[in-house]
């Protein structure tokens, strides 16, 4: 178990470096911010939703690699899904974290399982699951 | 990377190798590599006679102090004292002084804030601190202004964390009632000039609070030749537990402040509506203290003693050189903190290119470093120096070295994941 094999593979790495999702969407239907106070990391996540569908999502702020490529992948995986679909794929990545359950995604969004390895580290757990904890805030709030 | 060859360990006169083997845990290896700590600032490691003081207390006293009439809790009392007054020759209290057992800086702050503050601030007065302060010199200070009304204000900090204290007058008024300073950053290991703070503020009639968390630990202090009101620091950060710490404060201003902490042991007189209090140092200690804390604390206090704490603090500083001189070498690393470094003690913050203080940290963990990143309960200087967070390197009396070449080749590992 290192900790390059875990976390800092490839395509985590590409994640995070990854521009694609990052930035503001000014005309977000869904919006709010998450921080984890130890450790500075504050993200917003935006979402567009259309018809119960989600049409784009986005996030943007500071954080580490694990934070902030776990936010990239969420995104991704958010595109073209309703509002129940997120919600499974939500709790899947958390069940993945937190339980050990296996995952799992739709194969257009396998890529979320690279973050299983995180769930070795017990203190970037919380850096892996900002994002979606953020999400998991926005979702509660739509009926 | 290049070697260097400027600070050799001996030049200090300590025999690292005998003091190491002091310190239990440092036999032991981190992710299978010798195990570098330099995370000294967050708490010091124990070396085993405060271990073995604990236990003791455990196995030989573990008896209450000044209530018992046997043997062992008599010498747990006196013990208890010895120790208040071994604390007291070690920061050069006169008899105008009084040392005061907390759980910690923390608690002692609060205990002014609460104690004092709270009694003897209103509208108009004026308490003023920095923004390089731990947020345990911080927010205890903004609370004690909301409830009297007192405003806080701030000593001007340049861009590398030092103060300005060319404006120390024009911030120290006669509004000024308190002044809360620390004698060393925990993120830069700057020391400001506490004597010209002191004597600012002195003229001004107004008292002086210095954290001396990072400092105490780490050099000698003498409070009656610095004329501070109040010093507060932890015992934990100077080879001793957790969960022990000091209030030294002025006699006279303690017999004016109230308790935090109300119940037993504090008292001489109780009856239904009221009670006596004890005189100093007792009426700030209610309850059953950390006995078994104090005691350690105690020897751990011997121990520094035994070496000298103006060798420690001449070991670290030849240790910052190095690392200084070590990581001048490194393309991409940004360090802060001023670059005079006769005002530094042994702490060294930066950040490597771009990458996260918290990827960085984890990267030198699997090279058996122990630092700490993030934002340090120091957030206000992180915006002074415009970042969300830094990684920091702090050493104490048993780091050689080893640990800081650990550390700046570690870089590599970091250099190799984030390019
Ligand atoms: C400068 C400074 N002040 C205050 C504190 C708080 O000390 P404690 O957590 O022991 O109460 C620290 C500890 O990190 C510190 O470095």
């Amino acid at each position: 178990m290192s900790l390059e094999a875990d976390l800092y593979q490839e395509i985590i790495l590409e994640n995070y470096r990854s521009k694609k999702n990052r930035r503001r969407i000014e005309s977000a239907t869904l919006q709010a911010e998450g921080a984890n106070p130890s450790c500075g990391d504050d993200l917003e996540l935006f979402l567009s939703v259309h018809d119960g569908i989600i049409v784009d999502a986005a996030y943007d702020g500071v954080g580490c690699s694990i934070c902030c490529a776990s936010a990239n992948l969420l995104c991704d995986s958010l595109h073209g899904r309703s509002i129940g679909e997120a919600r499974s794929i939500l709790e899947g990545f958390k069940g993945m974290l937190l339980e050990d359950s296996v995952p799992e995604f739709a194969d257009d969004i396998s890529d979320l399982e690279a973050m299983q390895g995180v769930k070795h580290y017990p203190v970037r757990i919380k850096c892996a699951l900002l994002a979606w904890n953020t999400l998991e805030g926005l979702l509660d709030g739509v009926q | 990377m290049k070697q260097s060859t400027f600070y050799s360990p001996s030049s200090s006169g300590l025999d690292l190798s005998e003091l190491r083997a002091q310190f239990p845990i440092l036999k032991r290896s981190m992710r299978g590599k010798r195990f570098s700590y330099l995370d000294n600032s967050a708490t010091s490691l124990k070396p085993e006679m405060v271990i073995a003081a604990e236990q003791r207390y455990y196995t030989e006293l573990s008896a209450n102090i000044h209530r018992g009439v046997y043997e062992f809790s008599e010498q747990a009392t006196v013990e208890y004292d010895q120790a208040r007054e071994k604390l007291a020759r070690f920061v050069g209290a006169g008899r105008n002084g009084s040392i005061i057992f907390t759980k910690g800086t923390t608690e002692s702050v609060n205990l002014v804030a609460y104690g004092w503050a709270r009694k003897f601030l209103g509208p108009g007065d004026e308490l003023v601190t920095t923004e390089i302060e731990h947020h345990a010199n911080l927010v205890p200070w903004q609370e004690a202004c909301k409830a009297t009304g007192a405003s806080l204000r701030f000593i001007p900090v340049d861009p590398d964390g030092s103060l300005r204290l060319d404006e120390l007058d024009e911030v120290i008024t006669e509004r000024t009632k308190l002044v809360a300073v620390t004698a060393m950053s925990n993120v830069t290991g700057y020391m400001p000039d506490l004597s010209r703070i002191i004597e600012a503020a002195h003229a001004q009639g107004a008292l002086v609070l210095v954290d001396g968390a990072q400092y105490v630990s780490h050099h000698p202090v003498n409070v009656s030749s610095l004329d501070c009101d109040f010093l507060v620091f932890s015992g934990h950060k100077m080879c001793g537990p957790t969960g022990v710490g000091v209030l030294y404060a002025k006699n006279e201003i303690l017999e004016q402040m109230d308790p935090l902490i109300y119940g037993g042991d504090m008292v001489t007189k109780v009856r239904r509506d009221q009670a006596v209090y004890k005189p100093l140092p007792d009426k700030f200690e209610g309850g059953t203290p950390n006995i078994a804390g104090v005691l350690a604390l105690s020897a751990a206090v011997d121990f520094l003693s035994e070496i000298g704490m103006q060798r420690i603090a001449e070991h670290e500083h030849g240790l910052l050189e190095y690392m200084v001189e070590r990581a001048e070498l490194v393309d991409d690393l940004v360090s802060y903190g001023p670059t005079e470094l006769g005002v530094r003690g042994g702490i060294f913050s930066f950040n490597y290119g771009d990458v996260h203080p918290h990827d960085a940290g984890a990267l030198l963990d699997q090279e058996g470093v122990a630092v700490r990143t993030g934002f340090h309960c120091a957030q206000p200087l992180m915006r002074v120096f415009g970042v969300t967070g830094t990684v920091r390197a702090s050493v104490y009396l048993y780091n050689t070295t080893d640990d800081i070449d650990a550390l700046i080749d570690g870089l590599k590992r970091i250099k190799d994941v984030f390019g």
